[in-house]
């Protein structure tokens, strides 16, 4: 088999099948580390205030937040929007790379589809609090029911409904298949009888038959064919939600492409945060390698762009349109009482990511850390922007407003930021935090062995010429 | 359930095995099956596998999906609950097309799991023994049903294996 001696090896440390295994598995053997406990203890602190803000939220209803009649949508569909566009990067990393085989998905595409279904879990706890009434969130789901009434097939949050559930669904059916396989592996090495009993039941009696794996890649190709165009839809979806409406500022056909680019843009980021710590404290620094690391860092770049781009095609086509209130809306946008977070978003968004184009940042994992953290502020406030200032000077001028978030809105955020972590951790412990058979198949082709055996075969290949 | 015997060879890298998967068939020796950590291309060829048809299924279940919630909706809205909403037309087909995308994407990959599960004989309960443990770590295996096999082909098949490289042979009741 050829393999370019250009390419760089996507493991490092002259591994073979068994250190593999051992390598990935090692993070749920053992006893749990003094960082991990400390870690759980924090996040699911956080997580419990965050379940007494939702709580309190329930108990008096929204007029804990600070909503008014200007300022319908705040803080709640900000993190809503946030949230779901962190977990696109994972469907991407494990659908859309897995349709243009790029090998170093291997590496990510577990911990990244974890991100997703984490990520996915937390955004849908906000529209579910946001209608204020929780227990009548069944009137959501078309069935026949004696009310006679049904929802509105026409109307974009019912598609998101649709969109988000479909999304969970599959995102978990896709990130299960991939880990029956690996379940079954840490099911062999098992000793203690328990442990075996719960990783036998997870991996559903999975063989490795040539047969199983031959379904096993047809299936998770269509999965991947399938989830492709549905992360799409996703994010177009939740664009409608704004951009079917007539608020200057929302009403823009730029925004199903703009949303879901700046979607991958900030999932690309927190999977960067998730995986640089999860490198470190598990121990996986030949697997999560500095190729891996510069491969997200262009697709940041290049995602990070586009949605720069849109930022100023958003601000030419108000200009171009004639329109005095879109022309309005991103004058107030960048020079109104909201400036502070708009140029907050321009810097974090639009210059930060562009410094990647220096290949010495790109491959530095301070810096890409660092960044990532501020990549993923600066499209929190993309979403805080885009929500909060169109809506808070409306056609009214009687009727403007400005808005700040209570404790409750707050606690809630930090909360869901708290449940995260928490599920990360415990998914970090007891579940292969990388696809060990994917890992496995490329080991012959990607491993820095064979790289470095092709480069001194094109050495030797090319030296007798230029030694006569 | 009966006890099935097997014999099997175990082979330490996935090169090796799929030469002599190759090198087995060809001596007209039936292989029951390979077992092996990963998937490995080419061995579905060499096994001569039929092409899975999990991917009808998704067509199916897909089509099947989409066909019902675009009745339902339609349904709903023109005949059940007619009602304008944003001056829109009762059978609003646009407007239906978001909905019936994502439907059809859940119809087609929950049934498609479904049926994986069900083709593969995967499920929390009801498990069949694993040969090797270490099949699913660094080993391949080359599994042959040996209840009707007489010592001499036994023999046979052992010299085969080992001829191809195995590094084990042994026997096992399952």
């Amino acid at each position: 088999m050829f393999v370019s001696p250009l390419r760089e090896p996507l493991i490092n440390g002259s591994k073979d099948y068994h250190q593999i295994t051992d390598d990935i598995a090692r993070g749920t053997e053992g006893r749990p580390t003094l960082p991990w406990l400390l870690g759980l203890g924090l996040s699911s602190t956080i997580m419990l205030m965050g379940f007494l803000m939702i709580g309190l939220t329930i108990w008096y209803g929204i007029g804990t937040w600070n909503l008014n009649r200007t300022i319908g949508w705040g803080w709640d569909i900000t993190n809503f929007v946030w949230w779901i566009g962190i977990g696109h990067a994972g469907t991407l990393i494990s659908a859309i790379l897995l349709l243009f085989r790029q090998k170093w998905r291997t590496g990510v595409n577990r911990a990244a589809e974890a991100m997703t279904i984490f990520a996915v879990a937390c955004a849908g706890l906000y529209p579910l609090i946001h209608m204020g009434r929780i227990w009548l969130m069944f009137y959501i789901m078309p069935y026949p029911s004696i009310r006679g009434v049904w929802p509105n097939f026409d109307s974009p949050l019912l598609w998101d409904v649709f969109a988000i559930s479909t999304y969970l669904t599959v995102s978990l059916l896709f990130w299960y298949i991939g880990l029956v396989p690996d379940f079954a592996t840490l099911r062999d090495r098992s000793k203690a009888k328990i442990r075996k009993a719960i990783y036998g039941t997870l991996s559903f009696g999975w063989k490795g038959s040539s047969k199983q794996w031959q379904r096993f890649e047809a299936i998770s190709l269509v999965l991947a064919g399938l989830a492709t165009p549905l992360v799409l839809s996703v994010h177009s979806i939740v664009s409608f939600d704004f951009a079917t409406s007539v608020i200057p500022g929302w009403h823009t056909t730029i925004f199903p492409p703009y949303f879901v680019s700046g979607a991958i843009f900030s999932g690309f980021a927190m999977v960067l945060t998730l995986m640089i710590i999860t490198r470190k404290v598990l121990h996986l620094e030949d697997y999560i390698t500095k190729a891996h690391i510069e491969s997200m860092n262009k697709v940041i770049i290049l995602t990070g762009s586009i949605v720069g781009v849109a930022y100023i095609t958003e601000l030419f086509m108000a200009w171009y349109s004639g329109n005095i209130y879109e022309q309005y809306a991103f004058m107030n946008r960048a020079m109104g009482p909201y400036a502070w977070a708009y140029w907050i978003m321009m810097t974090a968004n639009v210059v930060s990511p562009q410094l990647l184009w220096f290949k010495k940042l790109r491959r530095s994992f301070y810096f890409t850390f660092f960044l990532s953290i501020i990549i993923n502020i600066g499209m929190w406030f993309e979403r805080f922007v885009i929500i909060v200032t169109s809506l808070h000077r409306d056609f009214l001028p009687s009727s403007w407003s400005y808005y700040v978030p209570t404790l409750a809105e707050v606690g809630i955020y930090v909360g869901t930021l708290g449940l995260f972590f928490t599920l990360f951790l415990l998914f970090a412990r007891t579940f292969p935090v990388i696809a060990i058979a994917e890992v496995k198949s490329i080991l012959k082709t990607a491993g820095n062995q064979v790289i470095e055996k092709m480069h001194k075969q094109e050495m030797e290949s090319e030296n007798p010429a230029t030694v006569e | 359930m009966a006890k099935k015997k097997v014999l099997y060879g175990v082979f330490d890298d996935d090169h090796i095995l799929l030469d002599a998967v190759k090198n087995i068939r060809a001596q007209g020796v039936r292989i029951q099956e390979v077992f092996t950590p990963f998937a490995i291309h080419g061995i579905d060829e060499a096994m001569e596998h039929r092409p899975t048809g999990l991917h009808t299924a998704g067509f199916v279940f897909g089509l099947v999906g989409v066909s019902l919630m675009f009745l339902y909706m339609t349904w709903i809205n023109t005949v059940n609950y007619p009602n304008i909403f944003g001056g829109k037309p009762f059978f609003s087909f646009p407007a239906f097309i978001p909905i019936l995308f994502e439907v059809t994407v859940l119809s087609a990959a929950v049934g498609m799991v479904v049926v994986y599960f069900v083709l593969n004989g995967l499920s929390p309960i009801r498990q069949k023994p694993v040969i090797d443990p270490r099949s699913s770590d660094d080993k391949f295996i080359i599994a042959f049903s040996a209840d009707e096999l007489s010592e001499e082909e036994k023999h046979e098949i052992s010299t085969l294996l080992h001829e191809n490289g195995a590094i084990e042979i042994n026997e096992k009741v399952l």
